[in-house]
Parts: structure tokens; C-alpha cells; sequence
């Protein structure tokens, strides 16, 4: 119970420290506030700009959990092809590879030219930027069984398909999971850079606007709320991870 | 998950040419068999038979090739030459259970869906009355629904022992099921191992001179390179013998002898 109650207590001790020495800081030097505004007025600006920042938080956010879900079906399938069929590991590695090599920065301009400057073009930033660390990350779960689970499994005549099904899936869990959540953890960049190229909508767009207008103040709360979200959606992913792979040591599940 | 009686599992087995039906249980019938890898060859032309029933223990120096053997029999692996029949004539195919150096415990699984891994694998419906009845008798009876990290290594090889009988195969192949035991848990699961593969052809794979002789009926030493099937050597009386049994004690210092001058310097 104390130890939850230190769990949840540490992190706002840190952000306390944090926004104080910011406090500090912006008044003592002196720094001009379009450069660096201070806490009061990035406070003001968060409860003045609320129905704005809630509106584009939630474009944003579906833009993330969205990418999030075609991503990882995208790459669980992917990383299922590459381990049942030799012919396709041939065939995806390399476009794998390459989806990688280019800088996803240099392909929004492309993707908001060919998906418009709706919510498309950002959902498939996002995949770009997460199917690579899921589908690594699972493949290499199922390439690695346990040689002795598999032999026991054959001796008990199971076919093909049950050990991938009741073996090879549910042993490669673990390292999905930690696929699932570097992935959980950049969703929010592809999305943002997405509304950053061209939006009408969303975070991005929202900090995109203000640093137009020199409103350093807003786009600071933009910032704070951006990241709130990302925080948000990564602990709950962790913790339905924790539960679903209740039976993974932690060191594993961490990876 | 909730039980039924035994049926369609037994059933099966039975079609399939096996089961214990109260039968005697086949004999195996190990010929010419032979390992290389590519010019190093790990063993040649190992003839060896076990009657049915019999507890046949094979001892052997490290790196000789024993799990090696035991794969081939289980039919994990292909022999370069010879063959593995049962005595009977009938296919090999379901009618063998093989016990590993670990205990392979499935760590998704809690203990009971542990034993009635085969079912699963199988698509078939588990019989859970039958695997709570061997869970008590290895006494893990109030663990079925631990996870296998929850428990100690002699717990979880005792789970082992209850999946393995969970199968009800003729014949039980055991790669150094115990070694990572300590010596008490040893003895408690080796006592427990010989009560209830009674009835049953095994083969046992160790390197402790001291388990083949509580275990045995028959000993084999596989030494040398490649590797040779030395003359069986056979213990009388009932199985699991006490550790002070003289005959036991006997054997045992004639197997250390023999062991340590094939132990590679």
C-alpha cells in the first residue's frame, strides 16, 4: 500500500521540482516570455485555450490509437508471414528495411499529398513509424521457442498449427509486448509530425499555429497536454500488458 | 476444462494401436542404430532390446550421445542408420512419453492445464478428474492452480512426472529427469518415479550411478567414441531399492569404477 502510494507520489515530487526550477529560472534571467514563458502564463494559457486543446487532443489521439491498432495488426501479420513461410521472409525483409531507412520525416509531405490533410494521412504516419519495432519484435518472440517446449509438444503428436498456436504465440508474448510498447511509446511522434506537414486539426497543427503567432505560452500547454497523453497511453498499455502476461517474469517483460 | 470420463482419449490411443488397457506394454526394439554428423560419427550400429515392463536405465559419460539416443527414439530426430521398432510390430506413433532434462513446464499454463498439456495440443477436451487424481498422487494435489514459477524444482519435475503419466503411453523415455535436483527431492521424486511407471516399458537416461541402481532392472553403459553399448548389467529385487540395498551397493561401486576410467581426462 505505501509502496503504491510512493509509486504515484514520485513522479509528481518530479514535476513539482521541475516546474518550480522553471519558475526560478524564467525569472531570474530575465528571458523575454515569447522565448520562454513562465508556468503561471503556460497555466493561464492551458485554462483559457481548454476547449481548443481538448478538441485537438482528441484528434490527435485517435490519430494515435488508431495508427496504434492497423499498426500492430499490420506487424503482428507481418512478423506471422516472415516466421510460417521462408518465401516471405525473403520477400519482406527488405521492404522492412527500407520502409525504415527513409526517415518518416521525409515521407509526410508525400503522405499528406496522397491521404489529404484529414485524419488518413496522420493514422498512417503513425503505422510507418510502429509497425517496424512490433513486427521485429514479435518475430524475433516466435523465432526463439523454447527448442524443448517444441520437442515435448511433438512427442504428444501436436500438428503444426497447435504448437503455433498453443506454444510459439503464447511464448513469443512477452517480447510482442515490449514491441507493443516502444511502439505505444512513438505513436504520438509519427501522429505529430503528421499534423505538423499539414492539418486542419490536432496538437501539432495547435503548436504549429502558435509558434506562427509568436504565442509561446500555448504552445508550451500544447506541449504539456501532448505529453500528458503519450504518459497516459503508454501506462495503460503497460498495465493491461502486465495483466494479460501476468505469468512473464518482469525482467522479461520489461526487455 | 470440467471433466468427462476418459473415453474419447483412451479410445483414440487404443485405435491407434497403444494404450494400457491392462495389456502388457510393448517391448522396444532399438537396431543398428547409428549418429554421425558430417565425419564425426556419435555412435554405430547400437543394438539394444528392452522387454515390456522392463525399467531399462542407460548410463553414460557426458557428450557421449545419450539425449542424442533418446531423441531418436522419441522420434525427434532421424538416426543416420538403423531403426526403432516396438516389439509388437505396431507403429511407434502415440504410444511413447518423453520426459526431459528440464521439466518443461509451459510457464502460461497453471499446473493442471500443464498436465493436460497432450489434450490441448491434440484438440481434444482435457479430462481435469483424471489430471487432479495424478496431481495427487505426486501430492501437488492443492497446487493445480499455481503457476509453474510459484513452485520449487521438485514440485515442478513432480508436475512433469503427472503430465507424463497424463499421457498413459506404453512407453516412457526420461532424459536426466532429476539431476538438477538436490539429493533428498532426488530420492523423494526417484521413489515416486519407479511406484508409478510400474507396469510400463522405460528408459532412463542418467549420469549418477546411484539413481540407475534404485531405478533399474537392467543397466547399459554407453562410453566411448564412437560410442559402444556395454554388457547389460542386471540388479534383482524390487524397484526403488533403499540406498544401503547390497546388491544396490555392489553395483554401484563397480559402476564408478567403470564411469571414471571412461571419464575423458
Amino acid at each position: 500500500m505505501s509502496a503504491q502510494f510512493a509509486a504515484a507520489f514520485r513522479p509528481l515530487v518530479t514535476l513539482t521540482v521541475l516546474i518550480c526550477v522553471w519558475g526560478v529560472a524564467t525569472h531570474l534571467s530575465g528571458i523575454q516570455p515569447f522565448l520562454l514563458p513562465d508556468p503561471q502564463s503556460v497555466g493561464a494559457a492551458l485554462w483559457h485555450q481548454r476547449t481548443l486543446l481538448m478538441w485537438s487532443t482528441l484528434t490527435t489521439l485517435t490519430e494515435t490509437v488508431l495508427g496504434l491498432l492497423i499498426g500492430t495488426v499490420l506487424g503482428s501479420l507481418f512478423a506471422l508471414g516472415m516466421v510460417l513461410s521462408p518465401l516471405m521472409r525473403r520477400w519482406l525483409m527488405p521492404l522492412l528495411l527500407l520502409s525504415q531507412a527513409i526517415p518518416v520525416y521525409a515521407l509526410a509531405p508525400l503522405l499528406v499529398l496522397w491521404f489529404g490533410f484529414g485524419i488518413a494521412s496522420k493514422v498512417v504516419m503513425a503505422v510507418v513509424v510502429i509497425f517496424f519495432p512490433i513486427t521485429t519484435a514479435f518475430f524475433d518472440g516466435l523465432r526463439r521457442t523454447d527448442l524443448g517446449w517444441l520437442d515435448l509438444a511433438r512427442t504428444m503428436n501436436a500438428s503444426p498449427t497447435a504448437m503455433l498456436r498453443h506454444v510459439r504465440l503464447p511464448a513469443a508474448l512477452p517480447a510482442f509486448g515490449s514491441g507493443l510498447r516502444t511502439a505505444t511509446a512513438i505513436a504520438p511522434i509519427g501522429a505529430v509530425i503528421g499534423e505538423w506537414v499539414g492539418a486542419s486539426a490536432g496538437l501539432g497543427y495547435v503548436m504549429l499555429n502558435a509558434n506562427a503567432r509568436i504565442q509561446t505560452d500555448v504552445m508550451f500547454a500544447a506541449l504539456f497536454v501532448l505529453a500528458v497523453m503519450a504518459i497516459s497511453l503508454w501506462v495503460l498499455v503497460d498495465r493491461v500488458l502486465k495483466r494479460v502476461l501476468f505469468w512473464a517474469p518482469d525482467t522479461a517483460a520489461v526487455g | 476444462m470440467r471433466a468427462r470420463p476418459a473415453q474419447p482419449s483412451s479410445s483414440r490411443a487404443a485405435s491407434a494401436g497403444g494404450a494400457m488397457g491392462g495389456a502388457a506394454p510393448p517391448g522396444l526394439r532399438i537396431e543398428g542404430l547409428t549418429l554421425r554428423f558430417g565425419a564425426r560419427t556419435i555412435f554405430e550400429n547400437l543394438d539394444l532390446t528392452l522387454n515390456g515392463g522392463e525399467f531399462v536405465v542407460l548410463l553414460g559419460t557426458s557428450g557421449v550421445g545419450k539425449s542424442s539416443l533418446l531423441k531418436i527414439v522419441a522420434g525427434l530426430q532421424l538416426p543416420t542408420a538403423g531403426r526403432v521398432a516396438a516389439s509388437d510390430g505396431l507403429p511407434l506413433l502415440h504410444r511413447i512419453a518423453y520426459m526431459g532434462q528440464q521439466d518443461l513446464l509451459y510457464p502460461w499454463l497453471n499446473v493442471v492445464q500443464n498436465v493436460m498439456l497432450g489434450s490441448r495440443l491434440r484438440g481434444e477436451r482435457g479430462d481435469a478428474d483424471r489430471a487432479l487424481h495424478l496431481l495427487g498422487r505426486v501430492g501437488l494435489g492443492d497446487r493445480a492452480g499455481a503457476l509453474p514459477a510459484e513452485l520449487s524444482g521438485g514440485m515442478r519435475q513432480r508436475a512433469a512426472i503427472a503430465r507424463t503419466l497424463y499421457e498413459d503411453r506404453p512407453i516412457v523415455l526420461m532424459d536426466e529427469p532429476f539431476s538438477a535436483l538436490d539429493t533428498f527431492t532426488r530420492a523423494r521424486v526417484q521413489d515416486l518415479a519407479a511406484e508409478l511407471l510400474q507396469g510400463r516399458t522405460a528408459l532412463l537416461i542418467t549420469h549418477d550411478p546411484l539413481e540407475a541402481c534404485r531405478l533399474g532392472h537392467h543397466l547399459v553403459v554407453l562410453s566411448g567414441h564412437p560410442a559402444t553399448l556395454g554388457p547389460p548389467i542386471t540388479i534383482h529385487g524390487q524397484t526403488p531399492r533403499a540406498p544401503d540395498d547390497e546388491e544396490l551397493l555392489h553395483t554401484q561401486g563397480h559402476l564408478m569404477r567403470v564411469l571414471t576410467a571412461l571419464e575423458p581426462q
